[in-house]
Protein backbone atom coordinates (compact mmCIF):
# COMPACT_ATOMS: atom_id res chain seq x y z
CA UNK A 1 0.00 0.00 0.00
CA UNK A 2 1.25 3.38 -1.02
CA UNK A 3 0.29 6.47 0.86
CA UNK A 4 0.46 10.12 -0.24
CA UNK A 5 1.60 12.00 2.91
CA UNK A 6 2.01 15.91 2.41
CA UNK A 7 3.01 18.31 4.76
CA UNK A 8 5.46 20.01 5.69
CA UNK A 9 6.14 23.04 3.28
CA UNK A 10 6.32 25.84 5.31
CA UNK A 11 9.17 23.96 7.52
CA UNK A 12 11.18 23.32 4.32
CA UNK A 13 10.56 27.17 3.44
CA UNK A 14 12.00 28.36 6.97
CA UNK A 15 14.97 25.42 6.53
CA UNK A 16 15.98 27.19 3.36
CA UNK A 17 16.08 30.72 4.43
CA UNK A 18 17.93 29.70 7.32
CA UNK A 19 20.33 27.54 5.18
CA UNK A 20 20.96 31.23 3.56
CA UNK A 21 21.89 32.64 5.94
CA UNK A 22 24.29 30.29 7.35
CA UNK A 23 25.71 30.31 3.97
CA UNK A 24 26.59 33.82 4.32
CA UNK A 25 27.99 33.56 7.50
CA UNK A 26 28.66 36.56 9.91
CA UNK A 27 27.64 39.43 8.11
CA UNK A 28 30.28 41.51 10.02
CA UNK A 29 32.80 39.55 7.85
CA UNK A 30 33.10 40.54 4.15
CA UNK A 31 31.40 37.96 1.97
CA UNK A 32 33.30 36.07 -0.66
CA UNK A 33 33.34 36.81 -4.14
CA UNK A 34 33.25 34.32 -6.84
CA UNK A 35 36.33 35.82 -8.72
CA UNK A 36 38.16 35.16 -4.97
CA UNK A 37 37.20 31.53 -5.18
CA UNK A 38 38.36 31.15 -8.92
CA UNK A 39 41.91 32.82 -7.77
CA UNK A 40 42.18 31.67 -4.41
CA UNK A 41 40.71 28.29 -3.89
CA UNK A 42 41.67 27.41 -7.82
CA UNK A 43 42.16 23.60 -6.94
CA UNK A 44 38.94 22.79 -4.99
CA UNK A 45 37.60 24.59 -8.36
CA UNK A 46 40.02 21.85 -10.67
CA UNK A 47 38.36 19.25 -9.04
CA UNK A 48 34.68 20.69 -9.29
CA UNK A 49 35.23 20.98 -13.06
CA UNK A 50 36.97 17.66 -13.04
CA UNK A 51 34.17 15.66 -11.31
CA UNK A 52 31.26 17.67 -12.75
CA UNK A 53 32.86 17.19 -15.96
CA UNK A 54 32.65 20.72 -17.28
CA UNK A 55 35.66 22.60 -17.92
CA UNK A 56 34.03 26.21 -16.56
CA UNK A 57 35.93 28.22 -13.31
CA UNK A 58 33.08 30.45 -12.78
CA UNK A 59 30.50 27.98 -12.53
CA UNK A 60 32.65 25.78 -10.54
CA UNK A 61 33.71 29.20 -8.21
CA UNK A 62 29.69 29.53 -8.24
CA UNK A 63 28.60 26.01 -7.06
CA UNK A 64 31.38 26.14 -4.49
CA UNK A 65 30.28 29.32 -2.70
CA UNK A 66 26.70 27.84 -2.85
CA UNK A 67 27.46 24.63 -2.00
CA UNK A 68 29.23 26.09 1.55
CA UNK A 69 32.87 24.28 0.36
CA UNK A 70 30.85 21.13 0.25
CA UNK A 71 32.83 19.84 -2.90
CA UNK A 72 30.31 16.79 -3.72
CA UNK A 73 27.74 19.04 -3.41
CA UNK A 74 29.31 21.83 -5.59
CA UNK A 75 29.82 18.85 -8.29
CA UNK A 76 26.38 17.79 -8.18
CA UNK A 77 25.16 21.53 -8.69
CA UNK A 78 27.54 21.23 -11.92
CA UNK A 79 26.42 17.93 -13.24
CA UNK A 80 22.55 19.08 -12.83
CA UNK A 81 23.39 22.62 -14.52
CA UNK A 82 25.45 21.06 -17.46
CA UNK A 83 22.02 18.79 -18.59
CA UNK A 84 20.54 21.87 -19.11
CA UNK A 85 22.87 22.86 -21.42
CA UNK A 86 22.69 21.74 -25.42
CA UNK A 87 25.70 19.95 -26.81
CA UNK A 88 27.44 21.26 -29.72
CA UNK A 89 29.89 18.72 -30.71
CA UNK A 90 32.75 17.01 -30.19
CA UNK A 91 36.38 18.53 -30.10
CA UNK A 92 39.23 16.91 -31.74
CA UNK A 93 41.33 14.98 -29.06
CA UNK A 94 43.91 17.61 -27.10
CA UNK A 95 47.28 17.33 -28.01
CA UNK A 96 48.89 17.07 -24.56
CA UNK A 97 52.40 16.91 -26.89
CA UNK A 98 51.76 20.52 -27.70
CA UNK A 99 50.95 21.64 -23.96
CA UNK A 100 52.04 24.35 -22.64
CA UNK A 101 53.62 23.35 -19.31
CA UNK A 102 53.24 24.49 -15.96
CA UNK A 103 54.82 21.51 -14.68
CA UNK A 104 56.52 18.03 -15.98
CA UNK A 105 58.40 16.02 -14.17
CA UNK A 106 59.65 12.41 -14.62
CA UNK A 107 60.80 9.83 -12.49
CA UNK A 108 61.93 7.62 -15.17
CA UNK A 109 64.63 9.87 -16.49
CA UNK A 110 66.42 12.15 -14.80
CA UNK A 111 67.94 14.26 -17.57
CA UNK A 112 64.92 13.90 -20.48
CA UNK A 113 64.88 16.67 -22.78
CA UNK A 114 63.24 19.98 -21.38
CA UNK A 115 64.40 19.01 -18.20
CA UNK A 116 62.39 18.63 -15.00
CA UNK A 117 60.24 21.54 -14.23
CA UNK A 118 58.55 21.45 -11.09
CA UNK A 119 56.02 24.26 -11.29
CA UNK A 120 53.99 25.97 -8.22
CA UNK A 121 53.75 22.30 -6.37
CA UNK A 122 53.28 21.96 -2.62
CA UNK A 123 56.11 18.91 -2.94
CA UNK A 124 59.31 19.97 -1.08
CA UNK A 125 57.26 22.16 1.20
CA UNK A 126 57.44 21.40 4.90
CA UNK A 127 53.66 21.19 5.54
CA UNK A 128 54.19 23.50 8.29
CA UNK A 129 51.20 26.16 8.85
CA UNK A 130 52.52 29.45 7.54
CA UNK A 131 50.64 32.31 9.90
CA UNK A 132 51.48 34.91 7.61
CA UNK A 133 48.76 33.80 5.30
CA UNK A 134 46.42 34.60 8.26
CA UNK A 135 47.53 38.63 8.23
CA UNK A 136 45.37 40.63 5.17
CA UNK A 137 47.36 42.30 2.77
CA UNK A 138 50.65 40.41 2.70
CA UNK A 139 51.00 40.48 -1.71
CA UNK A 140 54.05 37.47 -2.19
CA UNK A 141 57.20 38.70 -4.03
CA UNK A 142 57.11 38.08 -7.20
CA UNK A 143 58.49 34.48 -8.81
CA UNK A 144 61.52 34.52 -10.34
CA UNK A 145 61.78 34.27 -13.80
CA UNK A 146 63.99 32.58 -16.38
CA UNK A 147 64.15 32.28 -20.42
CA UNK A 148 61.76 29.76 -21.41
CA UNK A 149 62.64 27.24 -24.31
CA UNK A 150 60.67 27.49 -27.14
CA UNK A 151 59.05 24.94 -28.95
CA UNK A 152 57.00 21.41 -27.14
CA UNK A 153 58.21 18.75 -24.92
CA UNK A 154 58.21 15.23 -26.35
CA UNK A 155 56.56 13.04 -23.79
CA UNK A 156 58.67 10.43 -22.53
CA UNK A 157 57.22 7.27 -23.61
CA UNK A 158 57.90 8.13 -27.34
CA UNK A 159 61.74 8.25 -26.20
CA UNK A 160 60.43 4.38 -25.18
CA UNK A 161 57.97 3.58 -28.17
CA UNK A 162 61.27 4.67 -30.61
CA UNK A 163 63.04 1.65 -29.87
CA UNK A 164 59.93 -0.45 -29.14
CA UNK A 165 60.91 -0.57 -25.52
CA UNK A 166 56.73 0.26 -24.63
CA UNK A 167 53.83 -0.77 -26.09
CA UNK A 168 52.07 0.70 -28.55
CA UNK A 169 48.99 2.29 -27.55
CA UNK A 170 45.69 0.76 -29.71
CA UNK A 171 43.98 3.60 -31.96
CA UNK A 172 40.04 2.80 -31.41
CA UNK A 173 37.25 4.16 -32.65
CA UNK A 174 37.02 7.61 -33.93
CA UNK A 175 33.27 8.19 -31.59
CA UNK A 176 34.17 7.05 -28.10
CA UNK A 177 31.34 6.09 -26.19
CA UNK A 178 29.65 8.38 -24.09
CA UNK A 179 28.49 7.39 -20.41
CA UNK A 180 26.83 10.22 -19.97
CA UNK A 181 24.85 9.88 -23.11
CA UNK A 182 23.50 5.59 -22.47
CA UNK A 183 23.62 3.70 -19.28
CA UNK A 184 27.05 2.04 -18.12
CA UNK A 185 26.95 -0.99 -20.14
CA UNK A 186 29.77 -3.71 -19.70
CA UNK A 187 31.75 -4.98 -21.15
CA UNK A 188 33.65 -1.36 -20.57
CA UNK A 189 36.18 -0.64 -22.85
CA UNK A 190 39.48 1.40 -22.21
CA UNK A 191 38.16 4.79 -23.74
CA UNK A 192 35.05 4.32 -21.56
CA UNK A 193 36.42 3.28 -18.20
CA UNK A 194 38.91 5.97 -18.91
CA UNK A 195 35.72 8.04 -19.14
CA UNK A 196 34.68 6.74 -15.68
CA UNK A 197 37.49 7.21 -13.82
CA UNK A 198 38.44 10.83 -15.01
CA UNK A 199 34.85 12.19 -13.54
CA UNK A 200 35.36 9.69 -10.32
CA UNK A 201 35.87 10.69 -7.54
CA UNK A 202 39.21 11.50 -5.84
CA UNK A 203 38.72 9.74 -2.96
CA UNK A 204 37.99 6.60 -4.35
CA UNK A 205 39.86 6.66 -7.16
CA UNK A 206 42.89 7.21 -4.78
CA UNK A 207 42.45 4.22 -2.32
CA UNK A 208 41.79 1.89 -5.41
CA UNK A 209 45.19 2.88 -6.72
CA UNK A 210 46.51 2.88 -3.09
CA UNK A 211 45.36 -0.45 -2.92
CA UNK A 212 47.23 -1.52 -6.27
CA UNK A 213 50.47 -0.28 -4.54
CA UNK A 214 49.66 -2.10 -1.31
CA UNK A 215 49.80 -5.78 -3.12
CA UNK A 216 46.07 -5.82 -4.41
CA UNK A 217 46.59 -6.28 -7.64
CA UNK A 218 50.40 -4.71 -7.86
CA UNK A 219 51.70 -3.16 -11.45
CA UNK A 220 55.26 -1.92 -10.38
CA UNK A 221 54.03 1.52 -11.66
CA UNK A 222 57.16 3.84 -12.28
CA UNK A 223 55.69 7.74 -13.47
CA UNK A 224 57.16 8.13 -16.67
CA UNK A 225 56.00 11.30 -16.95
CA UNK A 226 53.50 14.17 -14.66
CA UNK A 227 52.32 17.54 -16.46
CA UNK A 228 50.27 19.73 -16.41
CA UNK A 229 49.66 22.94 -18.64
CA UNK A 230 47.09 24.36 -21.10
CA UNK A 231 46.16 22.71 -24.23
CA UNK A 232 44.18 23.88 -26.97
CA UNK A 233 40.24 22.91 -27.80
CA UNK A 234 39.65 22.49 -31.09
CA UNK A 235 36.62 21.56 -32.63
CA UNK A 236 35.62 21.44 -36.57
CA UNK A 237 32.75 23.52 -37.32
CA UNK A 238 30.13 22.59 -39.79
CA UNK A 239 29.49 26.05 -40.86
CA UNK A 240 32.76 27.36 -41.77
CA UNK A 241 33.88 24.02 -43.21
CA UNK A 242 37.05 24.01 -40.93
CA UNK A 243 38.13 23.59 -37.58
CA UNK A 244 39.34 26.55 -34.91
CA UNK A 245 40.39 26.18 -31.54
CA UNK A 246 37.32 27.01 -29.79
CA UNK A 247 38.90 27.73 -26.19
CA UNK A 248 42.21 26.31 -23.87
CA UNK A 249 41.76 23.84 -20.80
CA UNK A 250 44.27 23.44 -18.19
CA UNK A 251 45.06 19.86 -17.40
CA UNK A 252 47.12 17.33 -15.56
CA UNK A 253 48.36 14.25 -17.59
CA UNK A 254 50.28 11.28 -15.95
CA UNK A 255 51.27 8.50 -17.83
CA UNK A 256 52.76 5.27 -16.14
CA UNK A 257 55.58 2.74 -17.06
CA UNK A 258 54.81 -0.26 -15.76
CA UNK A 259 55.96 -4.21 -15.63
CA UNK A 260 56.33 -6.11 -18.89
CA UNK A 261 54.00 -7.90 -20.84
CA UNK A 262 55.49 -10.36 -23.98
CA UNK A 263 54.84 -13.53 -25.57
CA UNK A 264 56.59 -16.30 -27.99
CA UNK A 265 56.05 -13.68 -30.72
CA UNK A 266 56.54 -10.19 -29.19
CA UNK A 267 60.06 -9.79 -26.97
CA UNK A 268 58.72 -8.59 -23.61
CA UNK A 269 57.94 -4.41 -23.73
CA UNK A 270 56.65 -2.41 -20.88
CA UNK A 271 53.18 -1.44 -20.49
CA UNK A 272 51.28 2.17 -19.85
CA UNK A 273 49.06 3.52 -18.16
CA UNK A 274 47.23 6.77 -18.48
CA UNK A 275 45.84 9.42 -16.52
CA UNK A 276 43.90 13.09 -17.90
CA UNK A 277 42.14 15.43 -15.59
CA UNK A 278 40.83 18.59 -15.98
CA UNK A 279 42.50 21.23 -14.07
CA UNK A 280 45.35 21.15 -11.35
CA UNK A 281 45.15 17.63 -9.60
CA UNK A 282 48.17 15.23 -9.88
CA UNK A 283 46.88 13.12 -7.12
CA UNK A 284 43.81 12.37 -9.01
CA UNK A 285 45.88 11.85 -12.69
CA UNK A 286 48.57 9.37 -11.25
CA UNK A 287 45.70 7.50 -9.38
CA UNK A 288 43.38 7.42 -12.30
CA UNK A 289 46.89 6.02 -14.29
CA UNK A 290 47.32 3.62 -11.83
CA UNK A 291 43.20 2.16 -11.88
CA UNK A 292 43.62 2.38 -15.38
CA UNK A 293 46.72 0.13 -15.76
CA UNK A 294 45.29 -2.36 -13.37
CA UNK A 295 41.53 -2.85 -15.27
CA UNK A 296 43.89 -3.20 -18.03
CA UNK A 297 44.82 -7.20 -16.88
CA UNK A 298 42.72 -9.25 -19.29
CA UNK A 299 43.90 -7.48 -22.81
CA UNK A 300 47.69 -7.49 -21.17
CA UNK A 301 47.21 -11.35 -20.29
CA UNK A 302 48.01 -10.93 -16.55
CA UNK A 303 46.25 -13.23 -14.13
CA UNK A 304 42.68 -11.97 -12.05
CA UNK A 305 43.57 -12.01 -9.08
CA UNK A 306 40.48 -10.95 -7.66
CA UNK A 307 41.80 -7.81 -6.09
CA UNK A 308 39.32 -4.73 -5.68
CA UNK A 309 41.12 -2.57 -8.29
CA UNK A 310 40.90 -5.30 -11.33
CA UNK A 311 37.21 -5.29 -11.08
CA UNK A 312 35.55 -3.31 -13.90
CA UNK A 313 31.74 -3.22 -12.63
CA UNK A 314 33.28 -3.03 -9.02
CA UNK A 315 35.19 0.39 -10.06
CA UNK A 316 32.93 1.79 -12.46
CA UNK A 317 30.08 1.63 -10.67
CA UNK A 318 31.20 3.00 -7.11
CA UNK A 319 33.69 5.95 -8.66
CA UNK A 320 30.94 8.11 -9.60
CA UNK A 321 30.74 10.49 -6.25
CA UNK A 322 26.93 11.87 -7.20
CA UNK A 323 25.54 8.69 -7.62
CA UNK A 324 26.94 7.31 -4.71
CA UNK A 325 25.97 10.48 -2.65
CA UNK A 326 22.04 9.93 -4.14
CA UNK A 327 22.01 6.40 -3.01
CA UNK A 328 23.29 6.64 0.26
CA UNK A 329 21.63 9.72 1.33
CA UNK A 330 18.03 8.80 -0.04
CA UNK A 331 17.74 6.23 3.09
CA UNK A 332 17.11 9.47 5.72
CA UNK A 333 14.25 10.64 3.15
CA UNK A 334 10.97 9.94 4.75
CA UNK A 335 9.85 5.90 4.49
CA UNK A 336 7.40 5.84 7.22
CA UNK A 337 5.08 3.47 5.59
CA UNK A 338 7.81 0.85 4.56
CA UNK A 339 8.99 0.81 8.13
CA UNK A 340 5.53 0.66 9.73
CA UNK A 341 5.03 -2.62 8.38
CA UNK A 342 8.95 -3.62 9.67
CA UNK A 343 7.35 -2.29 12.73
CA UNK A 344 4.28 -4.53 12.30
CA UNK A 345 6.42 -7.27 11.23
CA UNK A 346 9.23 -7.20 14.72
CA UNK A 347 5.74 -7.08 16.76
CA UNK A 348 4.32 -10.08 15.10
CA UNK A 349 7.71 -11.70 15.41
CA UNK A 350 8.26 -11.26 19.09
CA UNK A 351 4.50 -11.70 20.42
CA UNK A 352 5.11 -15.10 18.93
CA UNK A 353 8.32 -15.71 20.50
CA UNK A 354 7.19 -14.64 23.49
CA UNK A 355 4.16 -16.89 23.38
CA UNK A 356 6.02 -19.84 22.48
CA UNK A 357 8.68 -19.34 25.38
CA UNK A 358 5.58 -19.43 28.14
CA UNK A 359 4.14 -22.52 26.35
CA UNK A 360 7.47 -24.31 26.82
CA UNK A 361 7.70 -23.02 30.48
CA UNK A 362 4.12 -24.40 31.32
CA UNK A 363 5.00 -27.76 29.84
CA UNK B 1 38.36 18.00 -42.12
CA UNK B 2 36.23 19.23 -45.21
CA UNK B 3 39.39 21.96 -46.59
CA UNK B 4 42.21 19.93 -48.09
CA UNK B 5 43.93 22.60 -50.49
CA UNK B 6 45.89 25.41 -48.26
CA UNK B 7 44.23 28.61 -48.28
CA UNK B 8 45.88 31.90 -47.29
CA UNK B 9 41.77 33.22 -46.77
CA UNK B 10 41.09 30.40 -44.66
CA UNK B 11 44.16 30.02 -42.53
CA UNK B 12 43.87 33.70 -41.35
CA UNK B 13 40.24 33.42 -40.67
CA UNK B 14 40.68 30.36 -38.91
CA UNK B 15 43.27 32.42 -37.40
CA UNK B 16 41.29 34.93 -36.33
CA UNK B 17 38.55 33.03 -34.98
CA UNK B 18 40.91 31.40 -33.08
CA UNK B 19 41.96 34.20 -31.16
CA UNK B 20 38.78 35.73 -30.53
CA UNK B 21 37.25 32.09 -29.10
CA UNK B 22 40.37 32.30 -26.49
CA UNK B 23 40.13 36.00 -25.75
CA UNK B 24 39.09 37.49 -22.24
CA UNK B 25 35.05 38.34 -22.84
CA UNK B 26 35.78 41.83 -21.40
CA UNK B 27 38.52 42.60 -23.20
CA UNK B 28 37.31 41.41 -26.37
CA UNK B 29 34.19 43.82 -26.10
CA UNK B 30 36.27 46.22 -24.95
CA UNK B 31 38.51 46.71 -28.30
CA UNK B 32 35.38 46.31 -30.47
CA UNK B 33 33.33 48.99 -29.01
CA UNK B 34 36.73 51.49 -29.78
CA UNK B 35 37.41 50.04 -32.95
CA UNK B 36 33.13 50.82 -33.70
CA UNK B 37 31.27 52.71 -31.15
CA UNK B 38 28.46 52.39 -33.57
CA UNK B 39 27.78 48.72 -33.76
CA UNK B 40 26.62 47.56 -37.22
CA UNK B 41 23.09 46.90 -38.00
CA UNK B 42 23.07 43.32 -38.36
CA UNK B 43 20.55 40.52 -37.94
CA UNK B 44 20.84 37.53 -35.97
CA UNK B 45 21.26 34.64 -37.74
CA UNK B 46 21.54 32.53 -34.59
CA UNK B 47 21.09 34.56 -31.21
CA UNK B 48 24.04 34.03 -28.61
CA UNK B 49 23.35 30.52 -27.45
CA UNK B 50 25.45 29.16 -24.51
CA UNK B 51 26.52 25.29 -24.64
CA UNK B 52 28.95 22.38 -24.59
CA UNK B 53 32.07 21.19 -26.52
CA UNK B 54 33.01 17.89 -25.32
CA UNK B 55 36.64 17.58 -24.69
CA UNK B 56 38.33 14.32 -25.79
CA UNK B 57 42.08 13.10 -24.63
CA UNK B 58 43.80 9.94 -26.09
CA UNK B 59 44.67 6.68 -24.08
CA UNK B 60 48.31 7.16 -23.17
CA UNK B 61 48.10 10.48 -24.82
CA UNK B 62 48.28 8.64 -28.39
CA UNK B 63 45.74 6.35 -28.38
CA UNK B 64 42.33 5.48 -28.65
CA UNK B 65 40.19 9.28 -28.30
CA UNK B 66 37.80 9.36 -24.83
CA UNK B 67 35.58 11.56 -23.15
CA UNK B 68 37.32 13.70 -20.41
CA UNK B 69 34.33 16.08 -20.27
CA UNK B 70 32.87 19.17 -21.72
CA UNK B 71 33.67 22.38 -21.82
CA UNK B 72 31.31 25.76 -21.99
CA UNK B 73 31.00 27.45 -25.32
CA UNK B 74 29.04 30.36 -26.66
CA UNK B 75 28.17 30.75 -30.30
CA UNK B 76 26.49 33.81 -32.18
CA UNK B 77 25.61 34.14 -36.06
CA UNK B 78 25.10 37.96 -37.95
CA UNK B 79 24.38 38.99 -40.93
CA UNK B 80 25.11 42.69 -42.02
CA UNK B 81 23.06 44.68 -44.30
CA UNK B 82 26.03 43.90 -46.78
CA UNK B 83 24.73 40.33 -46.68
CA UNK B 84 28.09 39.25 -45.27
CA UNK B 85 27.88 36.94 -42.42
CA UNK B 86 30.17 36.07 -39.27
CA UNK B 87 30.20 32.92 -36.91
CA UNK B 88 31.65 33.39 -33.38
CA UNK B 89 32.56 31.12 -30.44
CA UNK B 90 33.80 32.01 -27.15
CA UNK B 91 34.89 30.06 -24.67
CA UNK B 92 32.61 30.11 -21.43
CA UNK B 93 29.51 31.72 -21.21
CA UNK B 94 29.52 35.32 -22.85
CA UNK B 95 26.67 36.33 -25.10
CA UNK B 96 28.20 39.88 -25.74
CA UNK B 97 31.46 38.63 -26.42
CA UNK B 98 30.00 35.77 -28.89
CA UNK B 99 28.48 38.42 -30.80
CA UNK B 100 30.94 40.97 -30.84
CA UNK B 101 33.09 38.03 -32.55
CA UNK B 102 30.20 37.05 -35.21
CA UNK B 103 30.19 40.64 -36.27
CA UNK B 104 33.82 40.54 -36.33
CA UNK B 105 33.86 37.91 -38.31
CA UNK B 106 31.76 39.54 -40.61
CA UNK B 107 32.86 42.62 -40.88
CA UNK B 108 36.43 40.90 -41.88
CA UNK B 109 34.27 39.08 -44.91
CA UNK B 110 33.08 42.62 -45.68
CA UNK B 111 36.56 44.09 -46.59
CA UNK B 112 37.89 45.30 -43.46
CA UNK B 113 40.03 42.48 -42.15
CA UNK B 114 43.08 44.84 -42.42
CA UNK B 115 41.86 47.71 -40.15
CA UNK B 116 41.00 45.41 -37.48
CA UNK B 117 43.42 42.72 -37.70
CA UNK B 118 45.37 45.67 -36.95
CA UNK B 119 42.80 47.47 -33.95
CA UNK B 120 41.97 44.49 -32.23
CA UNK B 121 43.73 41.39 -33.31
CA UNK B 122 46.86 42.23 -32.98
CA UNK B 123 46.50 43.79 -29.22
CA UNK B 124 44.49 40.21 -28.30
CA UNK B 125 47.30 38.40 -29.89
CA UNK B 126 50.09 40.46 -27.84
CA UNK B 127 48.36 39.71 -24.99
CA UNK B 128 47.59 36.18 -24.89
CA UNK B 129 51.45 35.87 -25.81
CA UNK B 130 52.49 38.08 -22.88
CA UNK B 131 49.86 35.80 -20.64
CA UNK B 132 51.82 32.92 -22.02
CA UNK B 133 55.42 34.07 -21.26
CA UNK B 134 54.52 34.40 -18.03
CA UNK B 135 54.15 31.84 -17.19
CA UNK B 136 56.71 30.18 -18.99
CA UNK B 137 59.33 32.49 -17.67
CA UNK B 138 58.24 30.96 -14.26
CA UNK B 139 57.78 27.23 -15.12
CA UNK B 140 61.37 28.00 -16.69
CA UNK B 141 63.06 28.83 -13.39
CA UNK B 142 61.79 26.33 -11.73
CA UNK B 143 63.55 23.65 -13.94
CA UNK B 144 66.13 21.70 -11.82
CA UNK B 145 69.78 21.98 -12.60
CA UNK B 146 71.03 19.07 -11.18
CA UNK B 147 74.98 19.00 -10.30
CA UNK B 148 76.74 15.56 -8.88
CA UNK B 149 78.58 15.52 -5.87
CA UNK B 150 82.10 15.12 -5.11
CA UNK B 151 82.68 12.72 -2.93
CA UNK B 152 85.39 13.42 -0.31
CA UNK B 153 88.52 12.14 -1.13
CA UNK B 154 90.75 10.52 1.55
CA UNK B 155 93.61 11.73 0.01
Amino acid sequence: MYVAVKGGERAIDNAHAWLAEERRGDPGVAELGIAQIREQLALAVARVMAEGSLYDPDLAALAIKQARGDLIEAVFLIRAYRTTLPRFGAARPVDTGAMACDRRISATFKDLPGGQILGPTFDYTHRLLDFALAADGMAPPDAPQSEASAGAMAHVTEFLAREGLIQPEAQGSATPRDLTREPLDFPADRPLRLQALARGDEGFVLSMAYSTQRGYGRTHPFVGELRIGTVAVEMDIPELGFAIELGEVVVTECETVNQFTGSRTEPPQFTRGYGLVFGQSERKAISMALVDRALRWEELGEDNVGAPAQDTEFVLYHADNVQATGFLEHIKLPHYVDFQSELELIRRLRAEAIAGQAREAAE
Amino acid sequence: MSVTKPDPETDLRRARLSTLARAPADRLCALFAAYAPQSPAHDLLRPPEIGTVMVRGRAGASGAPFNLGEMTVTRCSVRLASGAVGHGHVQGRAHAAARTAALIDALCQDGQGTAIEAAILTPLRAEAEAARAARATRAAATRVEFFTMVRGDNA
